[in-house]
């Protein structure tokens, strides 16, 4: 066999076949299938080629998905509705959004190799402090409508979840309210537009309403005051470059869309909402927060803050079950914030906001009646019974308005609305707009003094702005400069082929409530999707609405919650789940009302079969779903899974699967065959959308077919449930996980797991006489993960898994997944992306840290001073002139010996002191006036 | 006299007068690694036994720390919001975490002595 690459998937799979033959020989394996028989157990083998298209070359399916996509019919949307048009500065879109080194990193846990990012992140939380007013700001959620419902779930733990009542103290847009709707139902939490009371745990305000009008909610919010209950502005971040910001008006949460800041609407996604929160609520915040903290030598440097908080720690008492954030999409807003300035930001937004006024006067003048006296970018206008042809009107005319009702349209303006558009609008309704107009804006504004940190004000040229972007990429490490071997994250190739179609004007630029008719490509792409990630997982029908894994998480027991209500048993609310789970995995089960009972694992790592079993008996009644990884969280193909489902399904409950692993199985195996009822699969790692930094993720569910009409809903489609803002979450990635299983083919698919089973075992083989390889199979194989455990080291040496982390940074790598599943250990996956050239790389990295390890066992360097507890090790303190450690320069910068290493990567800081950032919290740049002051 | 228990949950409870001070051991402090933060419990919170009191933070773990008793918070150690690192250097001592007016100490009969706690933990 040559090694013949014409075709994607040998292009897609790092190792060739004479790579394969040997990692089959250092196994001691005459095939590939040999060691799939011995890996997946024959009980659950799909015994047939899966039915997908066969493989296309990148130039046959990128040429299919265009003409696909030529179909969608893009007019110049004024819907707004939460999406507004821009224009993404060329410079960003370039040398950030189509940029493997930013969109190919991982979520920042390594802090030292991810201080680019996490000083991006950094300004964007102190562009959103800045806007609203509110000191601690998240590095962003995941849509607008997600980013409420986590507030009102802020509001909720704030009073200790004892009030259960949430006012809408105005009109939200309609998806927002279904979501927050869907998520406080199964709380127990009451959201409507009554009066304050004593019950009452927030106040949402909108800024401004759907209709585009401020109102004057002082008196609500005195009440809100009154009565300690939180205050929620959902607040537009244009408009807010103008007014005064919601923290000073009594907010004590604000949340939004950061979308009209420089990123496209993508048919609904991906893009970043904020979230900001007085001082108080800091420790609710759900999601990531970066913080800034100092390394060893007092430099400093940034880092995920109050980790504590997140569901990998507190699992069903987390704050929330999200576990991303939209880091790309937030670091773009960021960017788009640098690149415009306080004042540039503040010209657009009089720019959109002269186009509304005069559009409002015009239609005015002409006898309409427009809905409120103060707005920022959006005139309702009522047209007695018109509504529906006024737009087909305007549609003739390459233009959308939205349609609020039979008697009323919405027009919105945004950055790249023009002249014309104000004209041709206008004339539709027969009206003239005048030259000038008085400004509609609310009476309390700000001024100039805002966003005055250095950083908004110092990058004006496009070469500034280039050269910035490059030099935070090249703080941290990415795929395109190393292996990601992070087990549980799949950390595979994001092939070029697959990332174009996200950037093609008819991906970007449509709005996720443009007609159905006119967005029949995005309808034949998602359609087709669909049916292949039916077929893949062996499931009936698929919604690729959860714009999160976590979403799919909470989708999929949401529709068990609702099938077990629509049988009349409601009362079904115990979720089995075992020990060894993913803690979003508790998370979202609380989420979705249901008590966590949990299974226990055996010392192999399995579930505790007979512990189960008890369990299931003892909750028999009540039981509503078995929560379970499959291969397990350790990396193991359990024997008995079969069982286990057809246990929990005699005792009425249902079995979701999560597809965490299913990086495992595809082409193998199948967890609608096993016995799932529903699964959600991660398309940001088996399926190839990058991790973006930190987010986006896409965890589509797929389910049975008795859950089909419990799927997520939208309000566009006149049905409820959604769990995100848009219909199809983030629409415009889809296409690189419809690229990836086009060039892949049923074939490469398959054979791209058995690749990343060998390289799994490949790995587990070369490095157990160094460190023991925890849980394995039946017959002594790992599945596509393997858990190293350096607690060896910790008792030989002294030598710690954060140690060893932070040396694989001198030697150019990433970590693995550290202290987890299993506290001390380092979990691996190479994925099938690999070339062995890098694993084998890797392989010789972790057993020269062994052996690093060994000479301080030895005594030949003190436990306090030697290269591993001391790294990673940075360019300034190699090279200064003072050296005093017992270890050379060379040793501690090019452990390999070979000072030629073209992988050698320098950290930007040292150790970052995890104690001292969280002791300390700092998560915004203070604004200048605050040095001035400290210095008077 | 003092009287101290010990919860198999690593807290002791110093009883004095109808007072209990309440702490985590010196064995819980090690586990949990340098604490950040200490949510402490507002004065006159009433509590039953078995609700959180206080949540403690270290950067790898949070853990509720659950009223021994029924009673009612008297005081909360306010100097753990600006040096939480005191529970790490005296657990027993200034690392306190809160005092509260026990409603019926007998609650208390069932824990453990310092000697019974040592056994426990090895």
């Amino acid at each position: 066999m040559t090694d013949n690459r014409a075709e994607f998937a040998g292009r897609h799979i790092g190792p060739g076949p004479a790579d394969t033959r040997a990692m089959l020989a250092a196994l001691g394996l005459p095939s590939v299938e040999t060691l799939i028989s011995q890996t997946v157990p024959k009980s659950i083998r799909l015994d047939r080629p899966l039915h997908l298209p066969g493989p296309a070359t990148e130039a046959e399916a990128l040429a299919e998905l265009s003409e696909k996509m030529g179909r969608n019919h893009v007019l110049k949307s004024f819907i707004g509705q939460g999406y507004h048009g821009c224009r993404v500065p060329p410079v960003i879109q370039r040398n950030l959004f189509e940029n493997p080194a930013w969109y190919t990193a991982y979520t920042p846990y390594q802090a030292e190799i991810s201080q680019g990012r996490l000083e991006l992140l950094f300004n964007f939380q102190t562009l959103v402090a800045e806007l609203t007013g509110l000191p601690v700001a998240s590095a962003s959620l995941l849509d607008e409508a997600t980013a409420v419902a986590e507030a009102v779930g802020i509001a909720f733990r704030h009073h200790r979840e004892k009030r259960s009542r949430v006012v809408l103290a105005g009109e939200l847009h309609p998806q927002i309210v279904d979501v927050v709707k869907t998520r406080a139902e199964p709380l127990g939490i009451e959201v409507n537009g009554g009066e304050i009371d004593a019950d009452t745990a927030a106040v949402i305000v909108p800024w401004p309403d759907t209709f585009g009008v401020f109102r004057d909610h002082s008196a609500v919010i005195a009440k809100a005051k009154a009565a300690d209950a939180l205050v929620i502005a959902v607040a537009d971040p244009l408009a807010l470059t103008l007014l005064e910001a919601p923290g000073k008006r009594g907010a004590d949460i604000a949340v939004g869309a950061m979308q009209r800041f420089g990123v496209p609407m993508g048919y609904g996604g991906p893009h970043a909402a904020y979230l900001a929160v007085s001082d108080r609520l800091t420790r609710l915040i759900p999601g990531r927060l970066i913080g800034q903290s100092i390394d060893t030598k007092g430099r400093p440097g940034y880092r995920l803050a109050l980790q504590t908080r997140e569901q990998h720690i507190r699992r069903d008492k987390a704050t929330s079950n999200i576990c991303t954030a939209q880091a790309l999409l937030a670091n773009m807003a960021a960017a788009f914030a640098i690149w415009h300035g306080p004042q540039g930001l503040q010209i657009l937004a009089r720019r959109v906001h002269a186009l509304a006024a005069r559009f409002s006067a015009g239609l005015a003048a002409a006898g309409f009646a427009i809905a409120g006296k103060e707005i920022f970018d959006t005139v309702t206008v009522t047209v007695e019974g018109r509504a529906r042809r006024i737009a087909a009107e305007a549609e003739l005319t390459g233009r959308l308005i939205r349609v609020i009702d039979e008697d009323r349209v919405g027009i919105s303006f945004d950055q790249t609305s023009v002249e014309e558009d104000l004209l041709a609008l206008s004339g539709l309704f027969g009206a003239t707009p005048p030259s000038e107009a008085e400004l509609m804006l609310p009476e309390r504004r700000r001024g100039e003094n805002f966003m005055t940190q250095p950083v908004f004000h110092e990058i004006r040229s496009e070469t500034e702005m280039m050269r910035y972007l490059r030099r935070l990429a090249d703080k941290d490490l990415a795929l395109d400069r190393t292996m990601i071997p992070l087990g549980s994250c799949t950390m595979k190739l994001n092939a070029a082929a697959e990332m174009m179609p996200v950037s093609w004007p008819e991906v970007a630029n449509m709005h996720p409530f443009a007609p159905a008719e006119h967005a029949e490509g995005y309808r034949a792409m998602t359609d087709e999707l669909e049916g292949w990630l039916a077929e893949i997982t062996g499931f009936d029908a698929v919604s690729l609405q959860p714009n999160a894994g976590s979403q799919g998480e909470y989708a999929g027991l949401l529709a068990i919650r609702r099938y077990h209500q629509s049988r009349g048993e409601a009362h079904r609310n115990i979720c089995l789940i075992p020990s060894s789970a993913h803690g979003t995995n508790p998370a979202s089960a609380h989420m979705a009302g249901m008590d966590v009972v949990v299974v226990r694992c055996t010392d192999e790592g399995d579930i505790d079969t007979a512990d189960l079993k008890a369990k299931v008996e003892q909750h028999s009644q009540n039981l509503a779903a078995l929560m379970i990884t499959y291969p397990s969280t350790h990396g193991v193909f359990e024997e008995g899974v079969k069982d286990i489902c057809a246990l929990v399904h005699e005792h009425g409950g249902q079995v979701y699967l999560d597809g965490a692993n299913l990086n495992a199985l595809v082409g193998l195996a199948r967890l609608g065959d096993i016995g799932g009822d529903v699964c959600h699969m991660n398309l940001h790692k088996t399926f190839c959308i990058p991790h973006g930094g930190g987010g986006p993720g896409v965890g589509p569910i797929g389910v049975k077919s008795h859950l089909a009409a419990f799927l997520p809903g939208h309000v566009e489609a006149g049905t409820e449930h959604a769990v995100s803002a848009a219909p199809y979450g983030s629409a415009s990635i889809l296409p690189i996980t419809w690229m990836y299983i086009r060039m892949m083919g049923g074939t490469g698919l398959k054979q791209a797991t058995e690749l990343a089973i060998l390289s799994a075992n490949y790995i587990a083989e070369r490095l157990k006489a160094h460190y023991p390889v925890l849980f394995k199979g039946r017959n002594g194989r790992v599945a596509h993960e393997c858990i190293l455990d350096t607690r060896v080291l910790k008792e030989n040496a002294g030598i710690g898994v954060e140690d060893v982390a932070k040396r694989l940074i001198d030697y150019g790598f990433h970590a693995p997944t550290m202290s987890w599943p299993v506290a001390g250990t380092l979990m691996v996956e190479p994925t099938e992306s690999e070339p062995k050239r890098e694993i084998d790389r890797f392989c010789e990295a972790m057993i020269s840290i062994a052996k690093e390890a060994d000479r301080v066992t030895k005594g030949e360097w003190p436990a306090g001073d030697n290269p591993l507890v001391n790294a990673p090790h940075t360019a300034a303190e190699t090279l200064a002139a003072d050296w005093t450690h017992p270890y050379t320069r060379l040793e501690a910068a090019y452990p390999g010996g070979d000072p030629d290493s073209s992988a050698k990567y320098w950290p930007p800081v040292s150790r970052i002191d995890n104690v001292a950032g969280d002791r300390n919290l700092v998560c915004s740049c203070p604004p200048v006036s605050e040095y001035l002051g400290a210095a008077e | 006299m003092a009287t101290t228990y010990f919860t198999e949950d690593h807290e002791w409870i110093r009883v004095e007068g109808g007072v209990a001070t309440v702490g985590i051991t010196d064995y819980a402090q090690e586990q949990l690694g340098d604490l950040v933060f200490v949510e402490l419990p507002e004065v006159g919170r009433k509590v039953a036994k078995g609700d959180v009191a206080v949540v403690v933070e270290s950067v790898k773990a949070a853990s509720d720390v659950y009223a021994p008793a029924d009673g009612e918070i008297v005081e909360a150690n306010t100097a753990l919001s600006s040096n939480p690192a005191l529970v790490n250097s005296a657990p027993a001592g200034e690392g306190w975490l809160w005092k509260m007016k026990l409603s019926d100490d007998s609650q208390l009969s069932g824990l453990m002595d310092e000697a019974g706690y040592k056994a426990m933990i090895g």
